[in-house]
Protein backbone atom coordinates (compact mmCIF):
# COMPACT_ATOMS: atom_id res chain seq x y z
CA UNK A 1 0.00 0.00 0.00
CA UNK A 2 1.57 3.58 -1.21
CA UNK A 3 -0.15 6.62 -0.09
CA UNK A 4 0.00 10.47 -0.78
CA UNK A 5 0.21 12.93 1.70
CA UNK A 6 -0.24 16.56 1.83
CA UNK A 7 -1.35 19.08 4.39
CA UNK A 8 -3.30 22.51 4.40
CA UNK A 9 -4.10 24.84 6.73
CA UNK A 10 -4.92 22.26 9.19
CA UNK A 11 -6.00 19.74 6.85
CA UNK A 12 -4.11 16.85 6.09
CA UNK A 13 -5.10 14.80 3.10
CA UNK A 14 -3.71 11.54 2.54
CA UNK A 15 -5.11 9.31 -0.64
CA UNK A 16 -4.21 5.44 0.07
CA UNK A 17 -3.06 3.48 -3.17
CA UNK A 18 -3.38 -0.78 -3.38
CA UNK A 19 -4.30 -3.23 -0.37
CA UNK A 20 -4.48 -2.77 2.73
CA UNK A 21 -3.85 -5.46 4.93
CA UNK A 22 -1.79 -6.80 7.75
CA UNK A 23 1.40 -6.69 6.38
CA UNK A 24 0.67 -3.51 4.59
CA UNK A 25 -0.45 -1.47 7.40
CA UNK A 26 1.81 -1.50 10.06
CA UNK A 27 4.50 0.56 7.46
CA UNK A 28 2.04 3.06 6.20
CA UNK A 29 0.37 3.55 9.90
CA UNK A 30 4.16 4.07 11.39
CA UNK A 31 4.78 7.07 8.85
CA UNK A 32 1.21 8.56 8.79
CA UNK A 33 1.31 8.66 12.72
CA UNK A 34 4.65 10.09 12.51
CA UNK A 35 3.24 13.14 10.39
CA UNK A 36 0.51 13.36 12.38
CA UNK A 37 2.11 14.28 15.13
CA UNK A 38 4.23 16.53 12.79
CA UNK A 39 1.83 18.53 11.42
CA UNK A 40 -0.78 18.47 14.14
CA UNK A 41 -3.96 19.01 11.68
CA UNK A 42 -7.74 19.06 12.82
CA UNK A 43 -9.32 16.96 10.26
CA UNK A 44 -7.40 13.77 8.48
CA UNK A 45 -8.51 13.38 5.05
CA UNK A 46 -8.50 9.67 4.45
CA UNK A 47 -9.19 8.99 0.77
CA UNK A 48 -9.81 5.54 0.00
CA UNK A 49 -10.98 5.34 -3.57
CA UNK A 50 -7.68 3.32 -4.84
CA UNK A 51 -7.80 0.71 -1.98
CA UNK A 52 -8.13 -2.59 -4.36
CA UNK A 53 -8.49 -5.10 -1.22
CA UNK A 54 -9.45 -4.45 2.43
CA UNK A 55 -9.85 -7.05 6.05
CA UNK A 56 -9.94 -6.50 8.90
CA UNK A 57 -6.36 -5.50 9.03
CA UNK A 58 -7.20 -2.52 7.15
CA UNK A 59 -10.40 -1.87 10.05
CA UNK A 60 -7.75 -1.97 12.56
CA UNK A 61 -5.93 0.77 10.65
CA UNK A 62 -8.72 3.06 10.02
CA UNK A 63 -10.02 2.68 13.75
CA UNK A 64 -6.11 3.62 14.77
CA UNK A 65 -6.20 6.65 13.25
CA UNK A 66 -9.49 7.48 14.04
CA UNK A 67 -8.57 7.11 17.57
CA UNK A 68 -4.96 9.00 16.72
CA UNK A 69 -6.75 11.89 15.43
CA UNK A 70 -9.33 12.07 18.68
CA UNK A 71 -6.28 11.62 21.03
CA UNK A 72 -4.96 14.95 19.52
CA UNK A 73 -8.88 16.69 19.55
CA UNK A 74 -9.66 15.92 15.91
CA UNK A 75 -11.74 14.49 13.20
CA UNK A 76 -11.02 11.87 10.89
CA UNK A 77 -13.29 11.97 7.31
CA UNK A 78 -13.34 8.76 4.86
CA UNK A 79 -13.23 9.85 1.37
CA UNK A 80 -14.84 7.93 -1.35
CA UNK A 81 -14.35 4.22 -0.19
CA UNK A 82 -13.96 1.73 -2.67
CA UNK A 83 -16.28 -1.49 -3.02
CA UNK A 84 -14.09 -3.76 -1.11
CA UNK A 85 -13.49 -1.53 1.73
CA UNK A 86 -17.40 -0.32 2.07
CA UNK A 87 -18.08 -3.60 2.15
CA UNK A 88 -15.43 -4.43 5.15
CA UNK A 89 -16.54 -0.75 6.62
CA UNK A 90 -20.23 -1.49 6.73
CA UNK A 91 -19.81 -5.11 7.81
CA UNK A 92 -17.65 -4.00 10.95
CA UNK A 93 -20.53 -1.02 11.60
CA UNK A 94 -17.94 1.77 10.70
CA UNK A 95 -19.94 3.67 8.35
CA UNK A 96 -21.94 4.54 10.81
CA UNK A 97 -19.09 5.79 13.80
CA UNK A 98 -16.78 7.61 11.14
CA UNK A 99 -18.01 10.78 8.56
CA UNK A 100 -17.67 9.30 4.78
CA UNK A 101 -17.83 11.40 2.39
CA UNK A 102 -18.85 10.31 -1.22
CA UNK A 103 -17.63 12.93 -3.82
CA UNK A 104 -19.11 12.31 -7.47
CA UNK B 1 -21.88 -41.51 0.81
CA UNK B 2 -19.32 -38.43 0.86
CA UNK B 3 -18.69 -37.27 -2.34
CA UNK B 4 -15.71 -37.17 -4.56
CA UNK B 5 -13.98 -33.25 -4.57
CA UNK B 6 -13.82 -32.23 -8.41
CA UNK B 7 -10.90 -30.19 -8.07
CA UNK B 8 -8.66 -30.09 -5.10
CA UNK B 9 -5.24 -27.98 -4.43
CA UNK B 10 -2.97 -28.30 -1.12
CA UNK B 11 0.24 -25.64 -0.58
CA UNK B 12 2.33 -25.21 2.38
CA UNK B 13 4.29 -20.67 2.36
CA UNK B 14 5.91 -19.76 5.87
CA UNK B 15 3.51 -17.72 8.13
CA UNK B 16 5.28 -14.31 7.08
CA UNK B 17 3.16 -11.52 6.46
CA UNK B 18 4.30 -10.84 2.97
CA UNK B 19 2.43 -13.93 2.12
CA UNK B 20 -0.83 -12.93 2.98
CA UNK B 21 -1.19 -11.51 -0.65
CA UNK B 22 0.17 -14.83 -1.84
CA UNK B 23 -2.41 -16.67 -0.10
CA UNK B 24 -5.03 -14.53 -1.28
CA UNK B 25 -4.01 -15.33 -4.90
CA UNK B 26 -3.62 -18.47 -5.22
CA UNK B 27 -7.34 -19.35 -3.95
CA UNK B 28 -8.76 -16.62 -6.38
CA UNK B 29 -7.11 -18.23 -8.97
CA UNK B 30 -7.86 -21.34 -8.20
CA UNK B 31 -11.42 -20.74 -7.78
CA UNK B 32 -11.86 -18.45 -10.80
CA UNK B 33 -12.41 -22.62 -12.15
CA UNK B 34 -15.72 -21.95 -11.10
CA UNK B 35 -16.88 -18.69 -13.00
CA UNK B 36 -17.43 -16.88 -9.79
CA UNK B 37 -19.23 -13.75 -9.61
CA UNK B 38 -16.88 -10.83 -8.71
CA UNK B 39 -18.04 -10.40 -5.20
CA UNK B 40 -18.31 -14.13 -4.58
CA UNK B 41 -14.25 -14.06 -5.48
CA UNK B 42 -14.01 -10.83 -3.35
CA UNK B 43 -15.30 -12.78 -0.43
CA UNK B 44 -13.33 -16.20 -0.66
CA UNK B 45 -10.16 -13.51 -0.67
CA UNK B 46 -10.73 -11.70 2.29
CA UNK B 47 -12.08 -14.62 3.82
CA UNK B 48 -9.05 -16.76 3.58
CA UNK B 49 -6.64 -13.29 4.43
CA UNK B 50 -8.49 -13.50 7.69
CA UNK B 51 -7.73 -17.29 8.53
CA UNK B 52 -3.83 -16.66 7.32
CA UNK B 53 -3.71 -13.26 8.70
CA UNK B 54 -4.92 -15.18 11.95
CA UNK B 55 -2.00 -17.99 11.71
CA UNK B 56 0.75 -15.67 10.91
CA UNK B 57 -0.25 -13.26 14.45
CA UNK B 58 -1.49 -15.42 16.67
CA UNK B 59 -0.25 -18.75 15.44
CA UNK B 60 3.29 -19.24 16.73
CA UNK B 61 3.23 -16.68 18.83
CA UNK B 62 4.70 -18.32 21.60
CA UNK B 63 8.56 -18.08 23.17
CA UNK B 64 8.84 -21.40 22.31
CA UNK B 65 8.08 -21.67 18.68
CA UNK B 66 10.71 -18.88 17.98
CA UNK B 67 13.39 -21.11 16.20
CA UNK B 68 10.90 -23.62 14.82
CA UNK B 69 9.43 -23.95 11.62
CA UNK B 70 6.30 -21.24 11.32
CA UNK B 71 3.94 -23.22 8.13
CA UNK B 72 0.67 -22.33 6.88
CA UNK B 73 -1.06 -25.20 5.64
CA UNK B 74 -4.00 -24.05 3.12
CA UNK B 75 -6.21 -26.48 0.95
CA UNK B 76 -9.38 -26.31 -0.69
CA UNK B 77 -11.82 -28.87 -2.48
CA UNK B 78 -14.71 -27.84 -4.88
CA UNK B 79 -17.97 -29.98 -5.57
CA UNK B 80 -20.23 -30.49 -8.29
CA UNK B 81 -23.04 -28.62 -6.17
CA UNK B 82 -21.09 -25.40 -5.97
CA UNK B 83 -19.25 -26.28 -2.66
CA UNK B 84 -15.99 -24.60 -1.83
CA UNK B 85 -14.21 -26.04 1.19
CA UNK B 86 -11.29 -24.08 2.60
CA UNK B 87 -8.94 -25.22 5.16
CA UNK B 88 -6.09 -23.11 6.93
CA UNK B 89 -4.31 -25.15 9.48
CA UNK B 90 -0.84 -24.59 11.20
CA UNK B 91 0.68 -26.36 14.08
CA UNK B 92 1.41 -23.21 16.44
CA UNK B 93 0.31 -22.93 19.98
CA UNK B 94 -3.36 -23.00 18.99
CA UNK B 95 -6.43 -21.25 20.54
CA UNK B 96 -7.64 -21.70 24.29
CA UNK B 97 -10.83 -20.76 24.26
CA UNK B 98 -12.27 -20.77 20.68
CA UNK B 99 -15.65 -19.47 21.32
CA UNK B 100 -13.84 -16.61 23.10
CA UNK B 101 -11.58 -16.27 19.99
CA UNK B 102 -14.42 -15.40 17.92
CA UNK B 103 -16.24 -12.92 19.75
CA UNK B 104 -16.78 -9.94 17.56
CA UNK B 105 -14.53 -7.17 18.59
CA UNK B 106 -12.40 -9.69 21.28
CA UNK B 107 -8.62 -9.58 20.14
CA UNK B 108 -5.25 -10.52 22.54
CA UNK B 109 -3.47 -8.10 20.48
CA UNK B 110 -4.57 -4.24 20.77
CA UNK B 111 -1.59 -2.61 20.79
CA UNK B 112 -1.43 -4.22 17.36
CA UNK B 113 -4.57 -2.29 16.11
CA UNK B 114 -6.11 -6.14 15.56
CA UNK B 115 -9.62 -5.21 15.22
CA UNK B 116 -10.57 -8.36 16.52
CA UNK B 117 -13.31 -8.83 13.89
CA UNK B 118 -11.63 -11.75 11.83
CA UNK B 119 -13.43 -14.31 12.45
CA UNK B 120 -16.94 -11.92 12.17
CA UNK B 121 -15.60 -11.18 8.73
CA UNK B 122 -15.10 -14.91 8.11
CA UNK B 123 -18.63 -15.84 9.46
CA UNK B 124 -20.49 -12.79 7.36
CA UNK B 125 -18.52 -14.21 3.95
CA UNK B 126 -18.98 -17.39 4.26
CA UNK B 127 -21.66 -20.16 4.69
CA UNK B 128 -20.09 -21.81 7.50
CA UNK B 129 -16.59 -21.08 9.61
CA UNK B 130 -15.41 -24.52 11.97
CA UNK B 131 -12.40 -23.78 13.86
CA UNK B 132 -10.70 -27.16 15.45
CA UNK B 133 -7.66 -26.13 18.15
CA UNK B 134 -5.47 -27.64 20.23
CA UNK B 135 -3.07 -26.16 22.45
CA UNK B 136 0.40 -26.89 21.81
CA UNK B 137 -1.29 -28.54 18.29
CA UNK B 138 -2.51 -25.75 16.56
CA UNK B 139 -5.29 -24.69 14.85
CA UNK B 140 -7.82 -25.56 11.81
CA UNK B 141 -9.99 -23.24 9.98
CA UNK B 142 -12.33 -24.97 8.00
CA UNK B 143 -14.25 -22.16 5.86
CA UNK B 144 -17.50 -23.39 3.83
CA UNK B 145 -18.98 -20.99 1.36
CA UNK B 146 -22.18 -22.09 -1.27
CA UNK B 147 -21.67 -21.00 -5.08
CA UNK B 148 -24.39 -20.91 -7.10
CA UNK B 149 -22.72 -22.31 -10.74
Amino acid sequence: MNYKLETENGIMDITLYGEMDHHTAKPAREEIDAAITFDNPIILRLDLSQITFCDSSGLGFIMGRFRKMQSIGGNLTLVNPSGPTQRILKLAGLDKLIRTEIKK
Amino acid sequence: MRKKAINSFKCIFPAKSVNESFSRYIIAAFVTQLELKVNDLADIKTAVSEAVTNVIVHGYNKPEYAKSQKLVFLSCDYYSDGKVVITVRDKGCGIENVAKAMEPLYTTAPEEERSGMGFTIMQALTDDVRVISKPGKGTTVRLIRKMII
